[in-house]
């Protein structure tokens, strides 16, 4: 066993004074971090794909540049992504026995610009299937279990990448938000996570769950953290024609800006059916902020109550045909034997899908049919210009809002499962701000049970940067970011 | 049919001659190796996002301008879903509700001599699917996807047509137009335009509409005449012996001239067309399109037009040599380079002769505008016959020569016009045929032909008729 060169919870900026330094190389970090997953991951799964071996060659590669002093920002700094993220000559499942035998032939934007920022790509980690679910636990590769408590769900559909960085595997880490897979495992798991602006990264790559929603992210243990390495994924992308036409981004440039005068608006309807505990974090968070200069302002957002009916019409209709592809074709997976074309399609479709995913395309099917689409897709668009007009109007008067991530801690393993009503509601804060295409950040705020929970910052069209300064800011103040798990130690290592 | 009236809408799908597809940037050559021109992106693999060749754009509105129609400003790409093995996404990318082009209209000639306006509902851009191969592997069905994503205009008409005549007459005025713009190859062979008919039909007099069939992917002009006039007939026998038409989704089979049903309405599929995510709306500004009118090239009627008064031609005669771009540039060089009236015969009766109009390339033609002008000019300045002149026609199309001076001079043809040579001859010819000599001078003048095909039979064809005929009457007649 690698002996540990570093506390498995440096932030990048220890990390890189460390590796800049000599204390210790890219390569005997990343040997640091694989046995950390080794001994470890059998009993949080954060991992589908653990490259260990291409981990070693990227960070030796890192260490030449370092010793020339060619090393940037992210040269030698370890990570994980999503499985659902094309990963050339690796396999990318999405979570699914239907990608189980997908080995990308081609990498993602984002992989391909994290690899070139000298990233050490660890593994790939564990997600709900097709990235639908907000438990983790529709995974083909089994449950991730929440590193503060086994017992207790990460969050999803990222739970995997969550769970990574809140267990110690990495300082950051991709994810995926089409409804709060980002922000809602972040809050469950302690950690930082951002949905930056539709458009912002690149989706060439990343396995489509609904097109006009999905959005790449990323976890990290601080805000700081979170900007550096989203900053180095964004940029126009010819390859992805709704990819926003901008330069890559500096979105470190607010860090240091103080809270002073920012205007926070607070939304009645996000406030009104808070538990008290989470109530009384949330206000106490918010207090915090108008402490450090913020000045907090009530707003309304009306149309908040038919934000997540909106979304179960559009995400499902979008991934209904987004997986039409998976017909056992020309790749994934295929049945045995198959009598004719539409028993092919059938008993591939029937046998590699998992329950959520079936459930989905069969919704989305229904409310695109002839004699639906008018009563279900045309009007969950038309509240989504509506969710869109609330935010538009609320951000006249105030510069950023403030909300719930999730409406409390992680729950246990099984408890929502059977209760699709109930495993939806996890999503009611986050999901209209994708409806709206707008940047969402969570931050870790306190606890519940020992249990972390999170703020949600929510932003105007491109105003990450300022959104990340304010959680730096508020990072500053506090130390709920720095709180991290303790894993038992099993002994049991499957390297 | 007396007692019926047909009434026809067609949907043409033309091949846009685009370098690459319309959302990758793969080629969009035909006859490539299968599946040797299909990128992650017309494979639909996990993961991949189509992103538009703007250079459809421009196609789409040349053809928009060219039939007089209504451009728009913003228009939509759509997913239309379905599942077959060579569709690999399982939907096609097309435009439904908001089509680049709407509202335009086609002028044909009808048989009554008259004109009349076909008109054009829309024009809108999609993807064509792969090919499904079941003849060469037993049991199994190959897929090639060199075609998947090759961009497509489909061009709808109203339900103006009201025969199979008129139905073939406007779909070759649309080739014609899509040739001319440089925007379709038109190579039907190839599939570069395919048509749909829709046919129903109504007692004459009625304005209500019969029960429609959809026929599809009928890929050429005769077919579709055929495949319309079965179709009439089989509606009429339909209902005159008491049944209904069924509304239907028919298929046209040339090798025994029917069409056989392919799906009915009960079992049409549900396409559930929504709105295209990965792409954004299709912006056309009015600078845009008023560089593409700038850019646009001579129209049909305009080139029909100007062959008229610039060569002098018949209508007729113009309407066919500007019937296809490739033709008309030919034509044009020869009409341009000799004799126009010599060209125009030239042309029609000798080229169009071994190949069609419709398939007229000049590329694949063995004789260059530059030699059938020699060839045309060597009759004018009396170097050779016009007879001698098509077997020097048939040597530059069999591939013997590819050069008509080279092969005269070769050959040794050029005609004999020196009476010197050519008097002696005659007077040889006149001196054998003493009997016929008797008889023209009693009066039989038709036998001066005879005389001269004996002179010109003695020289091998290489003396100058004219002048053979001229000294073949001056010793007839003077002796």
């Amino acid at each position: 066993m690698v002996a540990h060169v570093t506390t498995p919870f440096q932030s990048i900026a220890e990390i890189r004074a460390n590796l800049d330094d000599g204390t210790y190389s890219c390569r005997e970090l990343a040997e640091s971090l694989i046995s950390r997953i080794e001994e470890h991951d059998n009993d949080i799964n954060a991992f589908i794909t653990v490259t260990a071996d291409d981990a070693r060659s990227t960070a030796d590669a890192q260490d030449v540049l370092i010793a020339k002093g060619q090393a940037g920002p992210l040269t030698g700094i370890p990570l994980a992504h999503k499985d659902i993220f094309c990963t050339e000559g690796v396999k990318t499942s999405a979570g699914s026995k239907m990608l189980d035998n997908f080995i990308a032939p081609y990498s993602a934007t984002v992989v391909a610009k994290l690899k070139a920022a000298g990233c050490v790509t660890l593994g790939k980690t564990n997600l709900d299937e097709f990235a639908m679910g907000s438990s983790n636990e529709n995974s083909y590769y089994g449950p991730v279990r929440n590193p503060w408590q086994t017992s207790h769900v990460p969050g999803g559909s990222s739970g995997g990448s969550a769970a990574a960085v809140a267990a110690g595997f990495c300082p950051v880490s991709t994810g995926t938000d089409t409804g709060g897979s980002i922000r809602q495992p972040a809050s469950m798991c302690g950690v930082t996570g951002i949905k930056p602006t539709y458009g912002r990264v690149s989706r060439w790559g990343m396995i489509a769950f609904a097109s006009s929603l999905d959005q790449a992210g990323v976890f990290a243990r601080n805000a700081e953290d979170a900007a550096i390495l989203l900053s180095a994924m964004t940029g126009a992308d010819p390859r992805d024609s709704t990819c926003i036409d901008a330069p890559i981004a500096d979105l470190t440039q607010e860090l240091s800006t103080p809270l002073t005068g920012i205007r926070i608006g607070v939304p009645e309807q996000y406030l009104s059916e808070l538990d008290a505990p989470m109530a009384d974090l949330l206000t106490s968070a918010l207090f915090e902020m108008e402490a450090g200069g913020a000045k907090l302002v009530d707003i309304s957002l009306p149309h908040t109550r038919y934000a997540v009916p909106a979304y179960y019409v559009i995400a499902p209709a979008e991934c209904s045909t987004n997986l039409s592809r998976y017909d056992g074709v020309r790749f994934g997976y295929r049945c045995e034997d198959p009598e004719d074309i539409e028993d092919l399609y059938k008993r591939s479709r029937s046998e590699a899908f998992g329950d959520e995913v079936k459930q989905r395309i069969l919704v989305g099917t229904f409310t695109l049919s002839t004699g639906y689409y008018d009563a279900y897709y045309r009007k969950a668009q038309q509240i989504r210009r509506l969710i869109h007009q609330d935010f538009v109007a609320a951000f006249n008067s105030v510069d950023v809002i403030a909300a719930p991530t999730c409406p409390g801690p992680a729950f246990r393993l099984l408890e929502k499962i059977s209760d699709s009503i109930a495993m939806y509601l996890q999503d009611i804060y986050t999901i209209p701000v994708n409806l709206a295409g707008l940047p969402g950040l969570s931050m870790p705020i306190g606890q519940i049970g020992e249990m972390p929970v999170g703020m949600q910052l929510i932003g105007q069209y491109l105003d990450e940067a300022r959104l990340l300064g304010m959680a730096h800011q508020f990072q500053q103040r506090t130390d709920w970011h720095l709180a991290t798990p303790t894993l038992q130690a099993t002994g049991v290592s499957h390297g | 049919m007396a007692d019926w009236q047909a009434v026809i809408g067609l949907e043409i799908h033309a091949q846009l001659n685009t370098r690459s597809k319309i959302f990758s940037a793969v080629s969009t050559a035909f006859g490539a190796a299968p599946n040797t021109q299909a990128s992650l992106v017309d494979l639909g693999f996990p993961g991949v996002l189509p992103v538009t060749n703007e250079a459809v754009y421009e196609k789409a509105v040349a053809f928009g301008l060219g039939v007089g129609a209504t451009i728009n400003h913003q228009s939509v790409f759509d997913r239309k879903n379905y599942f077959y093995p060579d569709l690999p996404k399982g939907y096609q990318i097309t435009q439904l509700d908001e089509p680049i082009v709407e509202h335009g209209h086609m002028d044909i000639n009808c048989a009554d001599g008259g004109r009349k306006t076909i008109h054009i509902t829309r024009a809108h851009l999609e993807e064509d699917a792969g090919k499904s191969l079941h003849k060469d592997y037993a049991g199994e069905t190959g897929i090639d996807l060199n075609r998947a994503g090759t961009p497509l205009l489909e061009i709808v008409s109203e339900p103006d047509l009201r025969s199979a005549e008129e139905a073939s007459t406007y779909a070759r005025q649309i080739h014609k137009l899509l040739t001319y713009l440089d925007i379709c190859d038109g190579n039907m062979a190839e599939g570069s335009m395919r048509c749909d008919a829709n046919v129903s039909i109504r007692p004459s007099g009625s304005s209500e509409l019969g029960t429609r069939t959809e026929t599809k992917n009928i890929n050429s002009f005769r077919f579709l005449e055929q495949a319309i006039n079965h179709e009439i007939e089989r509606q009429i026998a339909v209902i005159e012996s008491g049944g209904r038409v069924v509304q239907e989704t028919r298929l046209y089979d040339p090798d025994r001239d029917e069409t056989r049903p392919m799906r009915s309405k009960e079992t049409a599929m549900d396409y559930r067309y929504f709105p295209e995510p990965d792409l954004l709306p299709v912006v056309i500004d009015d600078s845009f399109i008023s560089a593409v009118r700038d850019r646009l090239p001579e129209m049909p009627y305009e080139k029909r037009a100007r062959f008229q008064t610039a060569f002098g031609l018949s209508e007729e005669d113009a309407e066919t040599l500007s019937g296809n771009r490739s033709l008309a540039d030919y034509f044009e060089y020869v009409a341009s380079a000799s004799d126009p009236r010599q060209a125009s015969n030239w042309v029609r009766v000798e080229l169009l002769g071994r190949i069609s109009k419709d398939s007229f390339n000049s590329e694949d033609v063995p004789v260059p505008a530059s030699e059938l002008a020699s060839l045309i000019n060597r009759i004018s300045d009396e170097t050779i016959s016009g007879k001698i002149a098509k077997t020097v026609f048939d040597a530059l199309w069999q591939g013997e020569t590819d050069s008509v001076d080279a092969y005269i001079d070769a050959k040794g043809l050029k005609q004999v016009s020196d009476s010197s040579d050519l008097a002696p001859i005659v007077t040889a010819i006149i001196a054998n045929n003493t009997k016929q000599v008797e008889q023209y001078r009693a009066g039989k003048t038709k036998l001066l032909g005879f005389f001269v095909g004996q002179v010109m039979k003695e020289t091998g064809g290489k003396a100058n008729p004219k002048q053979v005929n001229d000294l073949v009457r001056i010793q007839l007649d003077t002796v």
